[in-house]
């Protein structure tokens, strides 16, 4: 469980993080969001006891990181921006010295195997960690913070530089660790966020400027459902026609097709309505077909920027 | 802190640092015992001592220049500020690799007095002391040369700043005793890291010189983990 109560770290005249408060349980896993220089790693490493706070508490399953430095870091693992790896060391030789600095008790052996096999690292183990591509040096920084199983894991942006199929596994992975640990998991990727955390805190300019249940802020934020509808009629002015007459739906703008003899339109909609059965009645009663109809997801950008330019702004 | 200073020592040998300190080193010592017993009709070994200990100007930065520095450009020191080691323990644990690499280099060039010893009577309590002394003079010029590779990225930097300064520390004792204020002098004096080999240099073992030499370690590691602390803070 990590408890952060009005942290505050000042460079200069600069305010990195302003007053942050937040609580993680156990087993949750918080997706940290934020723009480049929100303070989301300055709050990292604050965390991990790598900086110290102007002020403010942060307390690490009980231990104070400022107060009990030694207690706190036992219960980390931390995987930085950039994995802080020995270039010239091979991989188990790197994981055998993390395990002796971490002072962990598990037997050696099965223990360092077991995370080598959860990280995807076993058939590079015995290889010059420098010689490994950026995907499994990140994969080694992974493996680095799971050793000596600390309670809390903070992981800032662990899919960096992977390929799409080792950032699936990579998910799975800080997926199944958040059972039994408390995961921070900072990424600029919303999709990131919604396939693996419960909770998201999003910063700006070191403040808080949402904190909620991943599903709920996905829902709420825009204060709109975004669909895009493929219907099978040539004339794109007679399918916004007919889309805006549906009850619930707002703004309803025709979207590049790429079928011949169907239009596309984005349109908003009204959340607490749900218009898809308006829609298939007034399509129906028109001899329309639908095509196609999909939830466009928003994006990070889209939340952010209603966050920070609506509530945040001002 | 033991396994930092493992790795350090290890990465010694990985890099290709610790054998051109070995190598530099021995065969400095080889030529200079050549030249002060051989070359000059002498058994003592006062002068191999003592010119050694200048060229530690270049062979001290050659062992300091990166152990903090380079992980500081790396962020590899994130591993280390994160893990449950006080600031301390991890310079502590970086001086005594190179203090360990230092010694087991200088225990083997020893073998360079034995020949020597074929061809006269061999002073082995001016030896023990040089010994004695040449390591704690090599002690701190290595914290430093930790505390110059604490202030900055660069191990270039690093090595370059390291032997300006022990360069510094060295020449200071040739010519303070020409200083004619007395205050100044006596300054002066205390930093020159030289000043206090004297007597281990005639094969006097000296316990007040140790103390020094250990309190300067000591200064400069402690200086080394305030410029960690603050940096933490900055």
């Amino acid at each position: 469980m990590i408890e952060i109560k009005s942290l505050t770290k000042v460079f200069g005249d600069k305010v990195a993080v302003d007053n942050l408060t937040f609580t993680v349980e156990d087993g949750e896993i918080m997706g940290f969001l934020g723009p480049n220089g929100a303070g989301k790693s300055t709050t990292m490493n604050i965390l991990t006891g790598y900086l110290s706070a102007t002020s403010g508490t942060a307390v690490i399953n009980g231990a104070d990181i400022f107060e009990e430095p030694n207690r706190a870091k036992k219960n980390i693992g931390f995987l930085p921006e950039q994995p802080p790896l020995y270039q010239d060391m091979t991989v188990m030789e790197y994981l055998k010295f993390v395990y002796s600095l971490k002072g962990a008790v598990q037997p050696r052996r099965e223990h360092l195997d077991e995370i080598c096999r959860m990280a995807g690292i076993d058939h590079v183990k015995h290889r010059v960690i420098k010689n490994l591509s950026k995907g499994y040096r990140q994969r080694v920084g992974i493996a680095q913070a799971l050793v000596g199983d600390p309670k809390v894991l903070i992981f800032d942006e662990p899919t960096v530089g992977l390929d799409p199929n080792q950032i699936i596994e990579i998910r799975t992975l800080i997926k199944n660790l958040g059972k039994k640990h408390t995961v921070i998991l900072s990424t600029h990727i919303l999709s990131e966020v919604q396939a693996v955390c419960d909770r998201i805190v999003i910063i700006n300019k070191g403040k808080i400027v949402a904190d909620s249940p991943t599903a709920q802020l996905l829902s709420n934020t825009a204060g709109t459902v975004k669909y895009r509808a493929k219907l099978a009629c040539r004339d794109v002015s007679t399918a916004t026609r007919l889309v805006s007459s549906v009850d619930g739906v707002k703004a309803v703008t025709p979207a590049q097709a790429t079928e011949e003899g169907i239009s596309e339109v984005i349109f908003d909609t009204d959340p607490s309505i749900d218009v898809r059965h308006g829609l298939f009645n007034v399509l129906a009663e028109k001899g329309v077909a639908l095509m196609g109809l999909e939830n466009v997801s928003l994006t990070l950008e889209d939340i952010f920027t209603s966050l920070t330019v609506g509530k945040g702004a001002k | 802190m033991l396994a930092i200073y493992k790795r350090e020592l290890s990465a010694y040998f990985t890099s290709t640092i610790g054998y051109i300190f070995m190598a530099v080193f021995l065969a400095l010592s080889g030529a200079i015992v050549w030249f002060s017993t051989f070359f000059s009709a002498s058994t003592s070994f006062a002068n191999y001592f003592f010119i050694m200990i200048f060229f530690f100007i270049v062979l001290i930065p050659i062992l300091t220049m990166k152990l903090l520095s380079e992980e500081r450009r790396t962020k590899t020191e994130q591993i280390l500020l994160t893990s449950p080691v006080s600031l301390a323990g991890i310079v502590t644990a970086k001086f005594f690799a190179a203090l360990t690499l230092f010694e087991v280099t200088f225990l083997i060039s020893l073998l360079n007095l034995i020949p020597v010893s074929r061809y006269g009577t061999v002073n082995i309590a001016e030896i023990i002391s040089n010994f004695i002394g040449v390591t704690c003079v090599a002690a701190s010029l290595i914290a430093i040369g930790i505390f110059i590779s604490a202030l900055t990225e660069s191990q270039f930097i690093a090595a370059i700043g390291s032997i300006a300064v022990i360069l510094g520390t060295l020449l200071v004792g040739l010519f303070s005793s020409s200083i004619s204020n007395n205050v100044i002098r006596i300054v002066v004096k205390w930093f020159s890291i030289l000043d206090r080999y004297v007597n281990f240099r005639y094969g006097i073992f000296d316990v007040s010189s140790i103390i020094y030499y250990v309190s300067i370690s000591a200064i400069f590691l402690f200086l080394t983990v305030r410029v960690y602390e603050k940096r933490r803070w900055a």
